[in-house]
């Protein structure tokens, strides 16, 4: 499915207001990353991946890696308004018997190119998908979304070393950078920068774009596809808890869900 | 009798696959030589993949290669495989039920000089702890090859253990082997042996003396650890009444504690169990530390002893 830039802008309304209205039908669950990261997924979803909700497991389709498995309220979102499962199953989140477990388990929803939820594993498994696929002589592309804070994770770094001497060009990491987790600043925690010149000096082409801003975030998946002989990293700069006031660079949102009254201030928020 | 690695039945399954197989790939964290899977790097180097001194992200990799369809066998020393990249096989593999297949090098006190570093001794705990997860140890090189090969067969993940130290080749090409089916090496009726890995050797020898003085010991290849051959368990607790249980690894939690947890439930018969005491290795000659670890034929006959003043 192809959107336009004011379908895909409608549509990252009506994913915010899924994510909260989970989160608190769940009465847990993370809004705060889940919000910084709608433009990147919906972007990704509605206008460049290719997919197709009636093959979830079609061969060619192309791959998304979730490595920030905490966000699943996110991806249930996008994956049930691209039609891989009915918009009505989203409150279902995180209680017993549901397909929509608290991190996301690939083997009991469609749509689910992968398991996670314990950090910094998402794009070793991108690389060995990019490894299968060159190997079977396939044309598909794997997106990989990652946390800011994930990136203390050593594995990350050890799999950042495998994709570039691997050469691989069919990988796209996506860097959520919202600056907070739930310690805090990440800066305080456990500093990344500088960032941009972390990637580059492994090797990779980065990309850097304001995460909110959707034409720059197609424009960033068209250039990561010309890209040939390296993979590439768009570091997205965003905003934890975007759209909704009292969640915006809060950490404390980061793993909490909103209550009756700030649902409803959220939703009135959100729908303007 | 013939003497050859466990590993090099491992080497030689991975060639047996490469050929039959083009979907089988294989990779290793820089320690290629001493798990023999330079054998098939040689051979087929466009389906091998060094994953460099990262075993988290071999692991993950292999998750990857095998969501695309492949069928990864990763190798390094146990002790880096099963125990620094736990996670990644519990939460990645595992859980998903992912056809990533795990070849543990370098399993057991008889490393030797490396020291307690090397010596893994905690990777049966560490892996049949793990929902979905399968977990041979076979006994000499060519049950190994045969593990190796049916690994490939079955839909999910599987670990095999084997070792570095050229032991005893005392099953043959024609021994039955099948994955959760144990295997009477030895019928008896006074007491039952139960063993994995190269030490089940050492379990036949002290069932021959054992003889020799009487004591009609039954002797059991238990090679696969999970899914655990329950019924052959059983039937030689009733039929003989006493167990002794002998691996190279930690007593607690690993064969004993899998064998014990079967018995406590079903058949209670007094058990006891030969393997390392709670306690780290040394440097060592391979056989100098069997015998100060008390891992001998020797421990294995005193163990039928006490049992059976127990029973």
């Amino acid at each position: 499915m192809q959107a336009n830039l004011h379908e895909l802008k409608s549509i990252c309304k009506e994913v915010r207001q899924d994510i909260v209205r989970m989160t608190a039908a769940a009465g847990s669950g993370h809004p705060g990353g889940s919000l910084s990261s709608v433009e990147l997924l919906v972007g990704l979803y509605f206008a460049k991946l290719r997919h197709n909700p009636e093959q979830p497991n079609w061969p060619d389709r192309d791959r998304f890696i979730l490595s920030k498995g905490h966000v699943a309220p996110l991806l249930y979102s996008v994956l049930a308004r691209s039609g891989y499962f009915p918009v009505e199953e989203l409150t279902t989140l995180r209680k017993m018997g549901s397909r929509l477990q608290g991190h996301p388990s690939m083997l009991v929803l469609p749509g689910l190119d992968n398991t996670s939820g314990s950090l910094g594993q998402g794009l070793s498994q991108a690389n060995g998908l990019a490894l299968a696929a060159r190997l079977n002589k396939q044309d598909f592309r794997i997106y990989c979304l990652l946390g800011d804070g994930e990136l203390q994770e050593g594995q990350v770094w050890e799999a950042v070393m495998s994709s570039a001497h691997y050469k691989l060009d069919h990988v796209c990491a996506i860097v959520d950078y919202n600056g907070l987790q739930i310690d805090g600043d990440v800066e305080d925690v456990k500093g990344l920068h500088p960032l941009t010149d972390k990637w580059q000096a492994f090797n990779w082409h980065v990309i850097t774009i304001d995460g909110h801003d959707l034409e720059q975030v197609l424009q960033a998946y068209e250039e990561a596809a010309s890209v040939t002989g390296k993979p590439t990293v768009i570091i997205a700069k965003t905003v934890k808890g975007k759209g909704v006031s009292f969640m915006e660079n809060r950490p404390e949102w980061h793993g909490k869900a909103p209550n009756k009254e700030q649902l409803e201030q959220a939703l009135a928020e959100l729908a303007d | 009798m013939k003497m050859k690695p466990t590993r090099d039945g491992y080497g030689e399954a991975l060639l047996i696959l490469g050929e039959q197989n083009p979907d089988v790939v294989v990779m290793d964290a820089d320690l290629a030589k001493s798990t023999r899977a330079d054998w098939f790097w040689d051979k087929y180097p466009e389906r091998f993949f060094d994953m460099g001194i990262a075993e988290q992200d071999m692991l993950g990799t292999a998750a990857g290669l095998s969501m695309g369809g492949k069928i990864p066998f990763v190798s390094t020393y146990g002790v880096f495989v099963a125990g620094r990249a736990w996670d990644q096989i519990r939460t990645t593999i595992c859980y998903a039920n992912l056809n990533v297949k795990i070849g543990g090098a370098h399993g057991g006190i008889s490393v030797g000089p490396d020291g307690a570093t090397h010596q893994s001794l905690e990777e049966i705990a560490l892996m049949r702890v793990l929902p979905n997860m399968q977990l041979i140890v076979p006994c000499d090189a060519i049950e190994t090859r045969k593990a190796t090969l049916a690994a490939a067969e079955i839909k999910g993940p599987v670990y095999i253990r084997f070792a570095r130290e050229a032991t005893p080749v005392f099953t043959t090409e024609e021994s039955p082997f099948e994955v959760g089916k144990a295997v009477e090496l030895q019928g008896g009726d006074d007491v039952t042996i139960i063993a994995c890995g190269p030490i089940v050797y050492e379990a036949l020898v002290a069932a021959e003396q054992l003889a020799g003085e009487g004591i009609s010991c039954r002797v059991i290849n238990m090679h696969t650890i999970k899914p655990l051959d329950v019924e052959s368990i059983l039937k030689a607790a009733r039929e003989t009444g006493a167990i002794v249980t002998a691996e190279e690894h930690q007593v607690n939690a690993g064969l004993g504690g899998a064998v014990a947890e079967v018995v406590v439930k079903q058949a209670p018969v007094p058990m006891e169990m030969v393997g390392v005491m709670d306690t780290f290795g040394e440097s060592g000659d391979p056989d100098e530390l069997a015998v100060k670890y008390g891992l001998k034929h020797t421990d294995i006959k005193a163990a039928v002893k006490r049992v059976l003043k127990r029973k």
